[in-house]
């Protein structure tokens, strides 16, 4: 078998909610033994993900497979894996020990091959006895150290202990997977350090395999072998924490991810860049000539140097410097016309107001191509001059008849963002907003789930309802021909 | 004294305590005082403090045979609408549809129970079925299965669905996820659903007389008030006060705190 080591398989999974999707077609593999983490905003569907592994949701379309075996179709508590709950959901009718053997209680457990009187051999099951379940409860609350709180009820005990007992009560079944949703989410800060700790010597220990979902970036960064970034029902990137930190894949997974100063550039040749009116040697190649792209840059992989010296790469003017334990947190703005803001984590003091020089290294320049240039939808005209765009009613400068299908271009600081939501023609929710030095890029969600990208001034918050609205002449309207359908952004 | 009543009505201030005081009157002469008569009226026999009363009624031969029929009705119609009523409140609290079941039990509410309980018994009369103990249930079971079926409700879909998803997940198939986490948790709303049919089927009166021609114990208190027999009427009220505190003493010992309120 070549696939021995791949214990949870998912393919094609979707989940829709009123025809919705909150999971958009994943698909990724989970080897065993491994510490693997959902990192995303919340309503990602990192969770929702997790319950179809689990059982508790049905997928609307794709499979699981768990060793091998489709178990798309099969109930939860037929399922080889157990989960800890983000509410720890402890019965609160149970005391600890019966909340932790409540599972040992149900199992059955091989008890030999029997043969039958016509000699047909088969699998004799039994329950575990009284003894045995004893006994595994007091090594497993050995291993929570709460040895002593067998007989405590539930609710007598502090969130963290509580934590402990749910971790128990999964690990007790020695599931071949342990799935665990927010599981640190309700515990203050120093407990949630010492329990990542913990769990990761558990993880260690048990030598089983781990589905951790979480939003917090720094516990994944800490805990996991393998991250799994997602964003709108989809995943954005899968790899190891340095390899998420250090080379994120798009701009969202490195703005998602510890903090960093994002621009808009050009690529002007292979190992070649322009951004922030500057031209920098970089270490990428392959990219079209003058292709718009991504440029991050770490704040920490940016460094201070005396105004006049000779490696300063552009010049910035301090607005603010803060020290941080380890290192000032210096934010300046890039001398030129652009005026873009950059975040810098370095160990010289800086006075505001002062002009410095930076430096970055070629290889600390994570250049990636952008999502998108230009919003572009395919659609029909309403009527002459007036172009239907996500069930709204545009005007344009085109006069084609009605029902001729167009595709239509909007560039992104061509769209415009209302406060309120009438005041725009159509209505949308803000799904992203990412500063770029000098702007913010926001993605706003249509109610028929097209994202608009938006350069804009203003900073717009996640989640919040906007309207969007475009001046006639700011649309691009060209009719729009099926069989020459062949490049997609 | 004058100076005094000015006084006092000079630091008299709208706090917010003042809003309670309406109430503390009304509790005083409505709750306070009538059990204090009839307490008063118990221990009185011809304006002397005796336990005459209680002698008459232990001697009155009608009296315990009474009790215990009202007992047996409580625990027959108490049994009779648990189990109807859970069913009924669990598919309530699982699907949407659970509405229009939950209308259909509540609506008969809204009739009075003089009316419901007569046109009940022209049923019975039309349909040829003789009148008995009987009728007395189905007429009981009909009045006060709301009253067990709304706190099993409250119970039911407030138990948080990852507590089922806990058992699932354990290993628990659907039937053992309802015996081992659905009903343990619902606990709280079958005890409360309990007293608030159990307590008020032994002490409503009219019910049993007009469905069955059976005297019930608070058909007899009815009627010992009606032929000026106060002290012994007082009496029986007080036997039946002791019996709801006594369940709900019991009730608030297996309880222990939990979450549904009872109303007794």
């Amino acid at each position: 078998m070549k696939n021995d080591d791949i214990i949870i398989q998912i393919k094609n999974l979707t989940k829709e909610y009123d025809n919705n999707p909150v999971v958009n077609n994943i698909s990724f593999s989970i080897k065993r033994g491994e510490f693997v983490t959902f990192l995303g905003p919340s309503g990602c569907g990192k969770t929702t993900t997790l319950r179809m592994i689990a059982g508790f949701e049905k997928p609307t379309r794709g499979e699981v497979y768990i060793n091998g075996k489709n178990i798309t179709n099969i109930p939860p508590h037929e399922r080889p894996v157990n989960t800890v709950f983000q509410k720890y959901a402890l019965f609160p009718h149970l005391n600890v020990f019966n909340n932790i053997a409540f599972g040992l209680k149900l199992k059955m457990v091989s008890d030999g091959i029997v043969t039958d009187k016509k000699g047909v051999k088969y699998e004799k099951f039994r329950k575990l006895t009284k003894q045995e379940i004893r006994e595994k409860v007091r090594n497993v609350l050995k291993m929570v150290d709460l040895e002593d709180y067998e007989h405590r009820d539930v609710d007598s005990l502090s969130g963290g202990q509580q934590q402990r007992v749910a971790i128990a009560r999964a690990i007790v079944n020695e599931p071949e997977v342990l799935l665990l949703d927010e599981p640190l989410g309700a515990l203050d800060l120093k407990m949630r350090k010492d329990m990542q700790l913990e769990l990761m010597n558990m993880h260690k220990k048990l030598g089983i395999t781990f589905v951790y979902v979480t939003h917090d970036q720094e516990e994944a960064l800490t805990m996991s072998d393998t991250i799994v970034v997602m964003r709108g029902g989809v995943i954005q990137q899968i790899g190891t924490p340095q390899k998420v930190y250090d080379e994120p894949a798009n701009a969202f997974v490195a703005d998602f991810i510890g903090e960093s100063n994002i621009f808009s550039g050009i690529m002007l040749d292979n190992y070649k860049v322009q951004f922030c009116e500057h031209v920098f040697e970089c270490v990428d190649k392959g990219f079209k000539k003058n292709e718009p792209i991504d440029v991050i840059i770490r704040p920490e992989d940016i460094y201070i140097l005396p105004e006049d010296n000779k490696s300063a790469m552009m010049r910035a003017k301090v607005i603010s410097s803060i020290f941080k334990g380890d290192h000032y947190q210096t934010i300046a703005e890039i001398i030129g016309e652009e005026g873009n803001e950059i975040l810098i984590h370095d160990n010289t003091e800086c006075k505001s107001g002062e002009t410095i020089g930076l430096f970055i290294k070629p290889f600390d320049l994570h250049i990636m191509h952008k999502s998108r240039i230009i919003n572009e939808i395919i659609t029909e005209m309403w009527d002459e001059n007036v172009v239907e765009i996500s069930g709204g009613r545009f005007d344009c400068l085109r006069s084609l008849p009605s029902g001729t299908k167009v595709k239509v271009q909007i560039d992104f600081d061509d769209v415009i963002i209302h406060d309120d939501e009438k005041e725009g023609i159509i209505g949308g929710t803000v799904v992203s907003s990412i500063y770029k030095g000098s702007y913010y890029q926001c993605i706003v969600r249509t109610d028929d789930y097209y994202d608009f990208f938006v350069d804009t001034d203003d900073e717009w918050l996640k989640g919040d309802r906007v309207g969007i609205s475009v001046k006639p002449e700011d649309i691009i309207v060209t009719e729009y021909v099926e069989d020459k359908d062949e490049k997609q952004d | 004294m004058k100076s005094k009543i000015k006084k006092l009505l000079k630091n008299f201030r709208i706090t917010r305590s003042a809003f309670s005081y309406p109430y503390i009157l009304f509790m005083l002469i409505f709750v306070v005082l009538p059990l204090a008569l009839i307490l008063i009226n118990a221990f009185m026999v011809d304006q002397r403090l005796s336990f005459g009363n209680f002698i008459s009624l232990v001697q009155d031969r009608a009296s315990l045979p009474t009790l215990l029929t009202s007992l047996l009705v409580g625990l027959v119609t108490t049994i009779t609408c648990l189990v109807v009523g859970y069913p009924v409140a669990y598919i309530l609290a699982k699907r949407k549809s659970g509405r229009i079941i939950a209308l259909l039990f509540i609506l008969p509410m809204w009739v009075n129970f003089l009316i419901r309980t007569l046109s009940t018994r022209a049923m019975f009369e039309a349909l040829g079925i003789d009148l008995g103990m009987g009728t007395v249930i189905f007429g009981m079971v009909y009045n006060f299965i709301p009253f067990m079926i709304l706190p099993l409700h409250t119970t039911l879909s407030n138990i948080d669905k990852s507590y089922i998803e806990a058992a699932q997940d354990l290993g628990a198939s659907p039937s053992i996820v309802f015996l081992k986490a659905t009903l343990p948790l619902s606990i709280p709303g079958i005890i409360s659903g309990i007293t608030m049919v159990f307590i008020p089927t032994i002490s409503t009166f009219a019910i049993s007389q007009l469905l069955g021609g059976i005297y019930l114990f608070g058909d007899s208190i009815y009627s010992k008030f009606n032929h000026g027999m106060y002290g012994v009427g007082s009496v029986m009220s007080l036997i039946m006060l002791v019996f709801v505190i006594i369940s709900n003493v019991f009730i608030s010992k297996v309880n222990k705190g939990g979450a549904a309120r009872n109303l007794w």
